[in-house]
């Protein structure tokens, strides 16, 4: 890769400390992003999957700094920021914006949907309040909202309007980069499609990044250009959307592949199904975390914690058996 | 989200039918803004307002029944009962406004702040408020009395300040859950500044569990401050208090002058009444999801 991707992170951790008793002592950590190491470059989307729990939405929350890494870095066209102070972050927040997941809690009631919108320009100081609401109108124009409902409240909307809203804010500072967090999850699925396919028109013309998180494989094949499975804090699969999803080669993400349902009841699947539960993040398990539900485990597996390697270009698995 | 939901915003009406609009949404609202206006324009107008002299006594008419010219009774010391509610709308709905507002306004700064800020701060705050909370209402308000001394000011001030750690505590947990909303977070992403965070996004989304507290102290502050001009503390003599009238009253003269007991009590219970209607109707007119 010739260029600086936009996004660079590298073995980004975060623990969150559990504390306990009177004197507040550390007792033990969840490890809820335990070395991740991603890039993303310009106008490209990389999807994010893992089940409930393995930290995906920690990674994007880390990578706008809306909670402080542990360790790693994270570098936004070719310069870090993890050291970066308030001051030194505002500007680089006009390139980074996040969608949420819950339409319901991401607006705030009590502000009209124009005022929301035009809330980032507000903070960045951009124009003059007459600018800002002509801005402010063309981003609802351009999300697909009509200008004359800037003066509605949250409530006015639907769950898909609310996540036009939403993205609107997050474009209102002509972002590079955009952290969708399950943008589409909690909406019905005509809704979701019209959201998703949004995005995609945004990152055409703008030609935006997403690091799009979602635990819906058929949302991420249609959306991504690359994929990256986690596990657990881990990253185990990371490869182009078409090689992830024809050749699978981590066992993890051929079962999560398996478990997608198909719309055609005649079709039979093989079945991987994976039994137990995620492991508790505070404690993971020894060696690779996904040892205790892997079917092709070893001795091994349960020892010595798998990285990253390259089996074929752009393609790598954190397995020892590949 | 029964109704129509209007996509193209509400159109802003004029202010003659915001105020009809209004009338019809929130008739128990509009009840309790009357009783409440009442109060203050007899609190304003006292002296134009009351037919007789408050302070005057008269031994003939000691106890007298109501009649035409003492309409509702006279005290033991023939002070004319009416004039007497009238002038100490003054004094009661001074204490009862200005120990809620003084009360929930620093109890709310102290939540938000704790809720806020967090760490060591909030810990040592919250063991003072739980301190404070232990001890009865009446106790800390008479603690604070006696060593200020009596007067309107301080009886405004011992009585404010227990109001305090109750509505610290209702804001703080309030703001611990708002913290974390997405809104929240969407605003920090955008680079605002956490003291705008709190302004915007924070405050004014406590303002629900704020009214309903200040109204619903409102009543508890009358009767307090009653309990302390009866032990002596409260407002002096011979200022007229409803809750002294009351509390003085009900001891001695229940069954040979029960107006003196019926009148007072009959005012306080309006003014509770009338603030808990008002408090409600706010709460719901301030939130504009309730606006449909």
């Amino acid at each position: 890769m010739a260029q600086t991707p936009l996004i660079d992170v590298t073995d980004l951790r975060k623990y969150f400390p559990i504390r306990k008793g009177l004197l507040r002592r550390t007792v033990g950590n969840v490890h809820a992003v335990d070395g991740v190491t991603f890039s993303i470059n310009a106008g490209e989307t990389l999807g994010l999957v893992g089940e409930s729990g393995c930290g995906k939405s920690t990674v994007g929350r880390v990578v706008l700094r809306l909670i402080e890494p542990t360790s790693g870095d994270i570098k936004v066209t070719g310069r870090s920021i993890v050291n970066l102070g308030r001051d030194e972050m505002r500007p680089l927040r006009r390139q980074m914006q996040i969608v949420f997941q819950d339409p319901f809690s991401s607006l705030n009631p009590r502000m009209r949907a124009g005022d929301i919108v035009g809330e980032p320009l507000k903070v960045h100081g951009v124009g003059d309040p007459k600018d800002r609401e002509a801005r402010v109108a063309a981003l609802f124009a351009r999300v697909g909202l009509r200008a004359a409902q800037m003066r509605s409240f949250p409530h006015q909307f639907s769950g898909g309007q609310r996540q036009r809203v939403s993205i609107a804010r997050a474009l209102a500072l002509d972002p590079g980069f955009i952290v969708a967090d399950e943008p589409v999850s909690a909406l019905d699925v005509s809704i979701q499609a019209q959201v998703i396919n949004l995005l995609m028109d945004l990152q055409r013309e703008m030609n935006l990044s997403y690091l799009f998180i979602s635990h819906n494989l058929a949302v991420v094949e249609h959306i991504s250009h690359r994929v990256a499975v986690m596990y657990l804090g881990r990253i185990v699969e990371y490869a182009d959307k078409k090689t992830l999803f024809a050749s699978p080669q981590h066992p993890y993400t051929e079962a999560l592949l398996a478990a997608v349902p198909l719309p055609d009841p005649t079709l039979k699947r093989t079945k991987h199904r994976v039994d137990g539960d995620v492991p508790s993040p505070i404690k993971p398990p020894p060696g690779c975390h996904f040892h205790p539900r892997c079917r092709y485990a070893e001795a091994r597996c349960k020892v010595e914690a798998p990285v990253l390697k390259t089996i074929a270009p752009g393609h790598e698995v954190a397995c020892h058996l590949r | 989200m029964s109704t129509t939901v209007s996509t193209d915003g509400p159109i802003t009406p004029s202010a003659m039918s915001d105020l009809w609009y209004m009338i019809r949404r929130y008739p128990l609202g509009v009840a309790g803004a009357i009783i409440m206006s009442l109060f203050v324009l007899a609190a304003i107008f006292a002296d134009y307002l009351a037919p007789l002299d408050p302070f005057s006594t008269n031994a003939r008419a000691s106890l007298a029944r109501p009649n035409d010219v003492y309409l509702m009774g006279a005290d033991m010391m023939g002070r004319d009962v009416f004039s007497r509610l009238i002038h100490g709308a003054r004094i009661s709905l001074a204490v009862a406004l200005g120990a809620t507002l003084i009360g929930s306004g620093v109890g709310a700064a102290v939540g938000l702040a704790c809720g806020y800020i967090g760490g060591w701060f909030d810990l040592i705050v919250q063991r003072v408020t739980e301190v404070m909370q232990a001890l009865p209402l009446l106790v800390m308000a008479l603690v604070i009395t006696a060593s200020l001394g009596p007067s309107l000011r301080n009886t405004i001030i011992a009585i404010a300040i227990p109001l305090i750690p109750t509505v610290a505590r209702v804001i703080r947990s309030n703001v611990l859950s708002l913290r974390e909303m997405p809104y929240v977070e969407a605003a920090k992403a955008t680079g605002m500044s956490e003291f705008r965070i709190a302004v915007i996004h924070v405050m004014p989304n406590t303002l629900a569990p704020l009214i309903v507290l200040a109204t619903a102290q409102l009543g508890s502050t009358i009767l307090t401050e009653a309990s302390l001009s009866f032990l002596g503390l409260g407002v002096p003599e011979p200022y007229p208090s409803w809750g002294r009238m009351l509390s003085e009253s009900a001891a001695e003269y229940v069954r040979t002058a029960p107006w003196l007991v019926i009148f007072p009590g009959l005012v306080i219970s309006l003014v509770v009444f009338g603030s808990n209607l008002l408090g409600d109707a706010l709460r719901d007119a301030l939130d504009p999801r309730q606006r449909g």
